[in-house]
């Protein structure tokens, strides 16, 4: 386990599809929650273990408290403000991140994913064009995107780890999903709802460009 | 009368008086045996072999997993493996197991001989059995579930799944569902009528209340996923487009109804170990449970909030996010009841003298597995954290500290403990510690770092990874741990098997418990108390070792046979007050024929074998219709002799036995199913596209009026029928049948004829299925009003008891209320929809 440890800790939490290592504000702002999470559950943890070693080693350390008072104490004094705190944040943060982690006055780049099995095509409704690329995304870089995620055939998700979380490409319906790439650059995407034998390979890239190419890279995607 | 009863003179003829009366039979009539104690430990003997068949399962999936372009197995061999491994292990080893430990403990903690309906324990675990079995030889004969143990639909719909595979699921674990639903009516009935005389609820030993709360649970939990495996499988072989988003299906109506089950499914597994744990604790901190109190209010905030929060399984589908946040609070606050039991685990620890011992070393593991399952609960409880998270191997990992940390280790704890009283045999001890030790570490190397290798955005269920990942050496470790951790468990089989080979005798209550089932010899006899007990405060602060011979020496209650049956006491359900003498049904093959019966049932519909499928149904009914030739009398016995003076009734002659409280039970179930259904075809026309439909066809008043009157007036002729006591019921019950008859026609009719076909939309498909499950109420209404007037023509009906005409009422008024509700539901739907009028 140790060994584990240490060769982890060398490899860190970067990677392509790494949802640690965040590459857009919501990403940041959900890896900043886990660990701050994390560092609260470690507390927690040590303090439940210590507890119990306690109570097994010096019996006559937690006698001196009531049994009433232990229960009260951890059962309720403990985790209810910990559990309020965290899930009105959670709740702010989500307002957050719907709103695509930027201003609110910024106006959107809409694109469309379309989950099929086993592959995700893209369309571009803001452009005259509309054109079409399928396993690539191309998107604006610093630029909030709402993708609009459909199925024609299964359920899938929609997820690039480093840019958002996910959302179910669920037939019959259209699901949103707002998100921004800080810098231009290549991210790995993924589909994360098992749709059949061909879902582990039911990748694609997102290329975020700098916003004077983007209309170069979906113009050069549709040339050929 | 019928009171031919004498003491038997010492301890040992009246042991052997009444094991002749309980004891199983030799041969082929072990086939035949209802009994607890066999029952019980068949139950655990099979949910283990279905755990090696799981892990097994794992260990090709770690194997595949180890390396990142593994060629051992292909994606469609992978889909088959992680789908019977977590159906396997959920339907198949978790519940299943419990289900045995309760079987045989719980009628020894309440302290009585057996439990309710042991015939029925009998037909569940032959359903079990079987059911089980039809889902292993699909996966030898490579044609087994692929769609992931939630068979999210529509990958598992005809269209993408045009095998045989997602039927073998959704028949097999149906099947194997009636085995759960059907026990968690006897722990129901159990706990509620047959305890020790004198104890009342609060009195009850904790884990009868633990087991009280999780078969509530199964009771409601299990209808909606059984409905939803009905819609599904009448989608795939029928194509009612109940899922199908182009015929105003919805695959979310899917996750609804399986997660509202699921996610109580996780209590259900958590909560009988918890109780294992409150029960076996305090033995070894040498101290009563601290909390018992808050612990069971503990248990119900549980109960209700579980069934609050299933859609934390579904914050990705795309829901708003104000109803999100209602379901995170709920998943939130689903921790404090936890934690309550945690504290109140160390409070009873820190108040005692605690003591070490293998039982106790596996609690210490569940500690620190359970703890970080239920932390990494909370954060996905979260839902921006669940957006990254879901689905990813962070999930798995999350999800086997929970059931392992909360199931497995007590369970192993569990086992430790209870094995004594099993075997008669305390064990040597020379392995277990070393088990425990490689099943411990095995575990959290398999799977803390996994936490890790899901955020580094490994989805779960992908059979294959890209090597530049990054992913890799995280894998490997978990394959190597996993590995550490089955020697493990080889090595507890080892102990178990050394354990009755070598283990030493022992004379009564090893551990020095206070609970009742120590107060019996072990192994523990067929009948468990040759005297049943009288309890004067909680019953586990009881003294087994001066208890236990007392009993065994006919100085309780019933201390003596009579008439060659089975009895035992029916007490009060506040007080503990004895009410009646409850007189068992004898051993009998019924139960076995039934349920093969059942299979040839289920097999008629994977086959697709329909015109097998209305024979086997008629014949199933009949046999259980059947059943109650056992029970029956011809005359009224009057008051019974139980012992110490005291004389009570016979529980045919009783105002509410526990056969009359199985039917409200069976009904509380059968209404949850019809609601899920209700209010499932609601939810469409809320979330499905293609709403309204074009054509729901032209019912018309004058059908639903007819059926509604008829209904009404079967309700209450049958209600006369029981109100005279016999006399003029033969009337007033074929009264009942014409009724139940004509609303039968009535709604086959509408169903076969009013609507246009059920496959052109979602909508009439729920009008069609409402009205055959309504048609099917009222049909078995008609069975039931025949069969009560074959019982008052056969004189086994009296004034005094007429228990079969009050259990016929329940039915007869239910089949009116789901007739009413079929009957005024197209009108709902209709004014719903508006454009369109039925
Ligand atoms: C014996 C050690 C075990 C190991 C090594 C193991 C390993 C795994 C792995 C690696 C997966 C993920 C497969 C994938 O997503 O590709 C998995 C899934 C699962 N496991 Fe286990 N498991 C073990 C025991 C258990 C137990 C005891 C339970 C339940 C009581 C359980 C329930 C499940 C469930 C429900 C799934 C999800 C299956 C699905 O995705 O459809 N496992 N297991
Ligand atoms: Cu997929
Ligand atoms: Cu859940």
């Amino acid at each position: 386990m140790l060994f584990g440890l240490g060769a982890t800790l060398l490899a860190g939490c970067t990677g392509d599809l790494s949802a640690l290592d965040p590459a857009g504000p919501s990403a940041a702002s959900i890896a900043r929650l886990w660990w701050v999470m994390l560092a609260a559950s470690a507390l927690l943890f040590l303090l439940v273990m210590g507890l119990l070693f306690v109570a097994i080693m010096f019996p006559h350390f937690g006698r001196r408290i009531s049994q009433r008072s232990w229960i009260l104490a951890g059962g309720l004094a403990l985790p209810i403000p910990i559990l309020f705190a965290l899930t009105f944040y959670a709740f702010w943060q989500g307002e957050y991140l719907l709103r695509g982690g930027g201003t609110e006055a910024e106006e959107l780049v809409r694109v469309e994913a379309l989950g099929t099995r086993w592959q995700w095509q893209f369309r571009y409704p803001d452009t005259a064009e509309n054109p079409t690329t399928s396993g690539v995304l191309h998107i604006p870089a610093g630029r909030t995107v709402e993708v609009a995620v459909t199925s024609t055939d299964v359920i899938h998700s929609f997820w690039i780890p480093r840019l958002a979380g996910k959302i179910d490409a669920v037939p019959g319906h259209v699901t949103y999903l707002r998100l921004r790439a800080d810098r231009p650059g290549r991210y790995g995407g993924q589909c994360a709802e098992y749709c059949g034998t061909g879902h582990a390979g039911m990748n694609f890239e997102v290329h975020a460009h700098a916003e004077e190419d983007y209309a170069a890279a979906l113009g050069i995607e549709k040339a050929p | 009368m019928t009171d031919h009863h004498e003491k038997p003179t010492s301890p040992i003829a009246l042991h052997h008086a009444l094991d002749r009366i309980w004891g199983t039979k030799s041969g082929w009539g072990r086939l035949a045996t209802v009994n607890h104690n066999v029952v019980g430990k068949r139950f655990m003997l099979t949910a283990l072999i279905f755990f090696a068949i799981g892990g097994l399962l794992a260990m090709l999936i770690r194997t595949q997993l180890a390396s990142s372009q593994s060629a051992f197995m292909d994606a469609e061999q992978y889909a088959q493996v992680f789908t019977m491994h977590g159906s396997v292990m959920m339907f198949l080893f978790a519940i299943p197991f419990f289900e045995g430990l309760t079987i045989y403990l719980l009628p020894k903690l309440l302290g009585t001989r057996d439990l309710a309906f042991p015939r029925l324990t009998a037909y569940g675990f032959w359903c079990y059995l079987f059911g089980g079995s039809i889902l292993i030889i699909a996966l030898i004969g490579g044609v087994a579930p692929n769609s992931g143990w939630f068979m999210y639909t529509p990958l598992s719909s005809d269209i993408y799944s045009p095998g045989i595979n997602s039927d073998v699921w959704l028949l097999g674990i149906t099947f194997v569902e009636i085995s759960a639903l059907s026990a968690a009516i006897e722990i129901m009935v159990t706990i509620l009528k047959l305890r020790a005389s004198g104890m009342s609820l609060d009195r009850m030993p904790i884990f009868a209340w633990y087991m009280l709360i999780v078969a509530t649970m199964m009771l409601v939990g299990f209808p909606p996923l059984i409905l939803g495996s009905i819609l599904l499988e009448t989608e795939r072989a029928f194509g009612l487009p109940f899922f199908d988003p182009n015929r105003g299906g919805d695959p979310l109506l899917w996750q609804h109804l399986f997660w509202l089950f699921g996610h109580p499914e996780v209590y259900i597994i958590f909560l009988p170990a918890a109780g294992a744990i409150s029960t076996i604790l305090p033995v070894f901190a040498g101290t009563p449970l601290a909390g018992y109190r808050i612990i069971i209010a503990a248990l119900v905030s549980t109960a209700f909030l579980s069934f609050g929060l299933w859609v934390h399984h579904m914050y990705a589908v795309g829901i708003p996010h104000v109803a999100l946040s209602f379901f995170s609070a709920a998943s939130a606050l689903v921790a404090i009841p936890t934690a309550i039991q945690i504290f109140a685990w160390l409070a009873t620890i820190s108040h005692g003298r605690p003591r070490f011992s293998v039982p106790m070393l596996h609690i210490i593991g569940f500690f620190f597995v359970f703890v970080i399952g239920g932390l990494t609960g909370v954060m996905l409880a979260m839902v921006p954290f669940d957006w990254q998270a879901h689905d990813t191997h962070f999930v798995v990992a999350h999800l086997h500290y929970v059931l392992v940390g909360g199931f497995v280790f007590p369970m192993l704890a569990a086992a430790y403990y209870w094995l004594p009283h099993i075997t008669g045999r305390q064990p040597v001890q020379h392995l277990s510690q070393a088990a425990f030790w490689m099943i411990f570490l095995g575990f959290n190397i398999t799977f803390f770092m996994m936490h890790l290798t899901g955020l580094r955005g490994m989805p779960r269920r992908v059979f294959e990874y890209p090597p530049e990942s990054g992913w890799e050496m995280l894998n490997f470790f978990s394959s190597l741990g996993s590995f550490v951790m089955t020697m493990g468990f080889a090595l507890v089989a080892l102990d178990f098997i050394l354990l009755f080979r070598f283990g030493r005798p022992f004379r009564r209550n090893p551990w020095r418990a206070g609970t009742l089932e120590w107060a019996m010899p072990t192994p523990s006899p067929s009948y468990n108390f040759a005297s049943l007990p009288v309890i004067d405060r909680r019953a586990d602060m009881l003294d087994p070792d001066v208890l236990g011979p007392q009993l065994a020496a006919g100085k309780g209650l019933l201390g003596f046979p009579r008439d060659g049956r089975m009895e035992l006491l029916a007490v009060d359900i506040v007080t503990g007050k004895p009410e009646h003498v409850v007189r068992l049904p004898r051993q009998s093959f019924m139960p076995l024929w039934t349920a093969i019966g059942t299979g040839f049932f289920f097999l008629s519909l994977l086959f697709k074998f329909y015109w097998v499928t209305p024979f086997a149904l008629a014949s199933v009914v009949f046999m259980f219709l059947l059943w109650s030739r056992d029970t029956a009398e011809k005359d009224d016995l009057g008051n019974l002799p139980i012992g110490n003076g005291q004389e009570l009734p016979p529980h045919i002659e009783a105002e509410r036995p526990p056969s009359w409280w199985a039917m409200v039970f069976a009904l509380v179930a059968d209404a949850t199913a019809y609601i899920s259904l209700l209010f499932g075809s609601l939810f469409l026309w809320i979330s499905a596209p293609n709403w309204p439909p074009q054509d729901i066809g032209q019912i018309g008043l004058l059908g639903p009026a007819i059926a509604a009157v008829s209904l009404v007036l079967a309700a209450w002729s049958g209600r006369q029928a029981s109100a005279g006591g016999g006399k003029g019921a033969v009337g007033w019950l074929s009264l009942t049948t014409v009724g139940h008859l004509i609303a039968t026609t009535v709604f086959l009719w509408l169903a076969l004829t009013a609507l246009p076909s059920p496959r052109s939309h979602a909508a009439v498909a729920s009008i069609f299925v409402v009205f055959i499950y309504a048609a099917m109420h009222s049909g078995l209404g008609a069975v039931f009003a025949g069969y009560g007037i074959w019982r008052v023509r056969s004189g086994f009906v009296s004034p005094r008891r007429n228990l079969d005409l009050r259990i016929g009422v329940l039915w007869h008024g239910f089949a009116a209320m789901v007739g009413l509700a079929a009957a005024g539901f197209p009108f709902v739907l209709a004014s719903l929809t508006s454009e369109v009028s039925p």
